[in-house]
């Protein structure tokens, strides 16, 4: 068979098969970087750091740390509870939360592969200041009689886990995570390359610019609030959204749409609910969402 | 022998407390595994992350889930 390579149908097969496998490869080999890494961090050792830091500094390094590590919702509610147990003020510990799920190193590399390094740098970069701003307000007013009662009162054990891993175990541990991750998130990936090439080939140049451009103030919000149940697809919308910002959407709004669902997932809220009080977990999403629109509104500024 | 799979009851927990189960059946051995979902007993074990294989008390996998060959092995290994 063979496509005219300047056909609509070539254009978009082409833009399919580049970016697909321009995303694999850096897909593995960041992830592998970042596990391995990883190996070396994990949340006993963050604790440790993190224990009886001052605020601020605290905050910083909480929302660096958190750039490196995974973040499996399942977690969120030992690790809340064995933070603060041991001398992690609840500012810094919120700022940890915050920043290990935005800024994960699938987003990133996408955003790298697909939109060049600038733009993942802003990414990762707003990240932290979102997370350093949240857990420095949270610290600020003091909300620990926010936090369930109950958590106060739970002893946390400190036995240790395994860290004297030898060079060959890092490595090898690093590979099954890179395959079990790459093995379930790179199907939605390529859905979202084919979608993207799709709109790239045959949507009409512009057609977002009308609709969702800079003139509308209130596409901003409504991206955020789109983004919230698409948690789980990180890695299949940020295609889509590439091929979206070619059309007219502006960077701005993709960058909060694109946070929206990573930093503000309904599952994880839901499992925080068991270690915040109501009043808290509305504090912690009312300045998540307030960060992400303000982050949207200073691109589609600045741009 | 003591097994026990900590986790709070994600997806990622289950899958860990099926393959032990399976891994201990593999080994030809009768041990209970227990799979405790309660987060204050998560943390009082000293666990940030879940889920966690913990054998006769000592953490022997934390956060993430071993294949199947490793965690025969892990089994093994803790059972001599």
């Amino acid at each position: 068979m063979v496509i005219a390579k300047n056909s609509i149908f070539g254009e978009a097969l082409n833009f399919f098969i580049t970016d697909s496998i321009k995303i694999a490869i850096l897909l593995v080999a960041i992830i592998f970087f970042v596990s391995f890494l990883r190996s070396y961090l994990p949340p006993e050792k963050v604790k440790k750091v993190l224990a009886n830091r001052f605020e601020f500094v605290g905050n910083i390094l909480a929302a660096m740390i958190g750039i490196v590590t995974p973040f499996c919702s399942c977690s969120a509610v030992p690790l809340f509870i064995g933070f603060v147990e041991s001398g992690v003020p609840l500012g810094v510990t919120f700022s940890y939360l915050v920043s290990a799920p935005m800024v994960n190193e699938v987003a990133a590399v996408l955003l790298l592969g697909l939109f060049g390094w600038k733009i993942a740098l802003i990414y990762v970069v707003s990240g932290v200041v979102i997370a350093v701003v949240t857990g420095v307000i949270i610290g600020k007013f003091k909300l620990e009689g926010w936090v369930e009662d109950y958590v106060w009162k739970i002893k946390a054990g400190s036995t240790a886990v395994e860290d004297t891993k030898i060079l060959a175990q890092r490595i090898k541990e690093a590979r099954q995570y890179t395959f079990n991750l790459f093995k379930n998130i790179y199907p939605s990936v390529l859905l979202g390359v084919l979608l993207g090439a799709f709109i790239h080939g045959y949507a009409p140049e512009n057609f977002l610019a009308s609709l969702a451009g800079k003139g509308n103030i209130f596409a901003v919000p409504l991206a955020v609030l789109i983004g919230v149940p698409l948690y789980s697809n990180a890695a299949g919308t940020i295609p889509i959204v590439k091929a979206l910002i070619e059309k007219g959407l502006p960077l701005g709004t993709a960058l909060a749409f694109m946070m929206a669902i990573t930093a503000l997932s309904l599952p994880e809220m839901i499992i925080l609910r068991k270690v915040l009080k109501p009043k808290l977990l509305s504090v912690y999403i009312a300045i998540l969402t307030v960060g992400v629109i303000f982050t949207g509104y200073l691109f589609n500024w600045v741009m | 022998m003591e097994i026990q799979v900590f986790g709070s009851g994600c997806p990622t927990c289950k899958k860990l407390y099926e393959m032990t189960k399976q891994a201990v059946l593999e080994n030809g051995l009768n041990f209970e595994v227990k799979h405790i979902t309660d987060v204050a007993e998560i943390v009082e074990m000293g666990l940030l992350r879940s889920p966690a294989l913990v054998i006769d008390n000592e953490i022997a996998v934390a956060g993430r889930v071993p294949s199947t060959e490793e965690l025969k092995e892990i089994i093994a290994r803790h059972n001599m």
